[in-house]
């Protein structure tokens, strides 16, 4: 037993990545991790989707399976486990069969280079980005498979739009990329870099998030990659592949039973997959708010309190909720169950507080409180914009947002050339 | 850290490519051959990984894999399938073919045999961590940048083209 806490800590106190130390146990365990925690948001995503869009139209939402629901999500997965998988007759049964696990696999590989933290990463690639955003484009080719292979009308027109939408959308987000790519160059050897991690870490040594750097170029590009990242993963109001109006169900119509709910699961992940490649771009990645504002020791201590209000928060809600419960015998188990699961997450609460838990989750804590904002955006989007017509879809992303990340690209690659002559010269002027 | 580049890995994505290259030209189905083509582009993107060059990988997956055949399937899915599985499959030049694969697999093997001087002895090991910085230098660099121009113009030449392709497509602008 000694030798097994002594080996845990061992690696908890170094300072690589499980990919760069080649270390083959911890980096089975992290893929492990990164698996569970992501089915978990999935999970979480679809209650908090339908409760959020229910009471931003004045509803209650699901309240029937578990106290407010909560136990919705697992119905509903039991219920798609259950449900009866149609394929049909003209369908072309090979391609059929392989494009939902084409999409899911896009989708959940690019989470090896997602820096949660500067450790708590499965690997960093010199290549990083790069490789996030070629793997993720990939899944286009299993929403056209899925699409053709139906062998239907509404999905084969839902597949011809996602391409066309996905293709031209893609430009506009290298092109906020690659500013971003030239803002990590800004150093004293002149080199950038496109791993995930050293773009966080070039954001800390230049002691600002990209998303205010040289005001207000960082935010335009920031504004084109939300806009593009909303379009590439489908979603209203960019979601004209599966338009509900027009198309049934688009690409996803003839689909049914457990291959349907890898099209979901993949919808979900890469939605947190490209709000991670934002956050990780624009808005410091792991590192914690106010850095500059609000630095000194006292204010490191008073962030890292945070993650434990989160959770004791979240359970004291939970126990206000359970006291709020009906007081009838009917109610008694919903009762219970609130307030078990609010015990729960006040005690993850309490953990957190420890020393030692503290300082080893701050920076996964960080990065997943600003993608879950992401998140929030996303469904806060589909609860108010209506939904593009194609041609103006089109429209806003060959006519506006391509010549403006152009503009965007040389401005900046200026003001990173301009930047240190200016300073002298100013210098010499006061 | 060990080299990732074994001979496992060597073997393993030739086979796929070599099967994916095959099933290309025997489907009668062109969504089925473009679906091999894909396979076949990722296992060489994997082979450049093994070549210790990870910015050539990335780009054949968005350029390759991602964007043309993005482009191929779009084009092919709306031909009518049912028509082109009913037509017979021919090759009229199969004695050329024959000759000319006779031709590269020799010169290929009289390579192998002859030419040991044109391969480095032992294994070469490249830092890995510096690929995408080297060729940026190398493109760019002041001093020791020697393909800029060359790297421009064949931009140039794709702007071209992708004007002429407008011109052509619109017949009024």
């Amino acid at each position: 037993m000694r030798w097994l806490i002594d080996y845990i800590q061992g690696y908890l106190s170094s300072n690589q990545t499980p990919g760069a130390a080649g270390n083959w146990f911890w980096a089975t365990v992290y893929v492990l991790l990164v698996f569970v925690g992501l089915s978990i948001a999935v999970i979480a995503m679809n209650w908090l989707e339908r409760k959020i869009l229910a009471h931003m139209q004045v509803r209650l939402g699901p309240m029937r399976v578990g106290p407010h629901g909560l136990l919705q999500p697992i119905a509903d997965a039991l219920k798609l486990l259950l449900k009866e998988d149609i394929m049909p007759a003209e369908a072309d049964a090979v391609v059929f069969w392989i494009a939902p696990f084409i999409v899911v696999l896009a989708a959940f590989t690019v989470f090896v280079v997602v820096p949660f933290g500067p450790t708590h990463a499965i690997t960093d690639m010199n290549i990083g980005i790069l490789f996030m955003l070629g793997v993720s484009s990939l899944s286009v080719l299993g929403i056209v498979t899925a699409g053709w292979a139906s062998n239907s009308h509404y999905p084969l027109i839902g597949a011809l739009r996602s391409s066309a939408q996905m293709v031209s959308y893609e430009v506009a987000m290298g092109l906020a990329v690659v500013s971003v790519i030239v803002m990590t160059s800004l150093n004293a050897e002149g080199t950038g870099t496109l791993s995930m991690i050293g773009i966080v870490q070039a954001q800390q040594a230049q002691h600002t998030w990209f998303v205010f750097k040289f005001f207000p170029l960082g935010l335009v590009g920031f504004f084109i990659f939300a806009v593009a990242m909303v379009a590439e993963t489908n979603r209203a109001p960019f979601d004209l592949p599966e338009a509900e109006s027009e198309l049934t169900a688009g690409f996803h119509t003839e689909y049914s039973g457990f291959r349907w709910s890898l099209f979901f699961l993949a919808e979900y992940s890469a939605m947190i997959a490209v709000s991670s490649i934002a956050v990780t771009l624009w808005l410091g990645g792991w590192l914690r708010p106010f850095p500059n504002a609000l630095n000194g020791p006292t204010w490191d201590l008073v962030f890292s309190l945070f993650p434990g209000i989160t959770f004791l928060f979240l359970g004291a809600m939970c126990f206000y909720n359970a006291a709020r419960m009906p007081k009838h015998p009917l109610f008694k188990i919903q009762t219970i169950g609130l307030a078990g699961f609010g015990a729960v997450l006040a005690l993850i609460g309490l953990v957190l507080f420890v020393p030692a838990a503290r300082d080893r989750v701050g920076d996964i804590f960080w990065f997943a409180a600003k993608v879950a904002a992401f998140m929030y955006l996303y469904i806060w989007y589909r609860g108010t914009f209506p939904r593009y017509r194609f041609d103006q879809l089109m429209k806003v992303g060959w006519k506006i947002l391509l010549p403006t990340g152009l503009v965007l690209l040389i401005l900046t690659a200026g003001a990173g050339f301009l930047e240190d002559p200016v300073k002298e010269w100013l210098k010499h002027v006061l | 850290m060990n080299p990732v580049a074994t001979p496992f890995f060597f073997y393993l994505l030739s086979a796929t490519m070599i099967i994916g290259g095959i099933l290309v030209i025997t489907r009668k189905n062109a969504v089925h051959s473009a679906m091999a083509l894909i396979t076949a582009l990722l296992a060489q993107a994997g082979i450049y990984l093994m070549l210790y060059a990870p910015f050539v990988a990335g780009v054949q997956i968005i350029l390759y894999a991602g964007g043309i055949m993005v482009l191929f399937l779009f084009v092919i899915m709306l031909i009518s399938i049912e028509r082109t599985v009913k037509e017979r499959q021919f090759n009229k030049q199969w004695l050329v073919g024959i000759a000319a694969a006779a031709a590269l697999g020799g010169l290929f093997i009289a390579v192998y045999t002859k030419g040991k001087s044109l391969f480095p002895e032992g294994r070469v090991t490249y830092g890995e961590g510096q690929n995408v910085q080297d060729v940026a230098a190398l493109l760019y660099d002041q001093h020791q940048g020697t393909y800029m121009f060359s790297f421009e113009i064949a931009s140039l030449l794709l702007l071209v083209a992708i004007i002429g392709a407008v011109v052509m497509a619109k017949k009024r602008i």
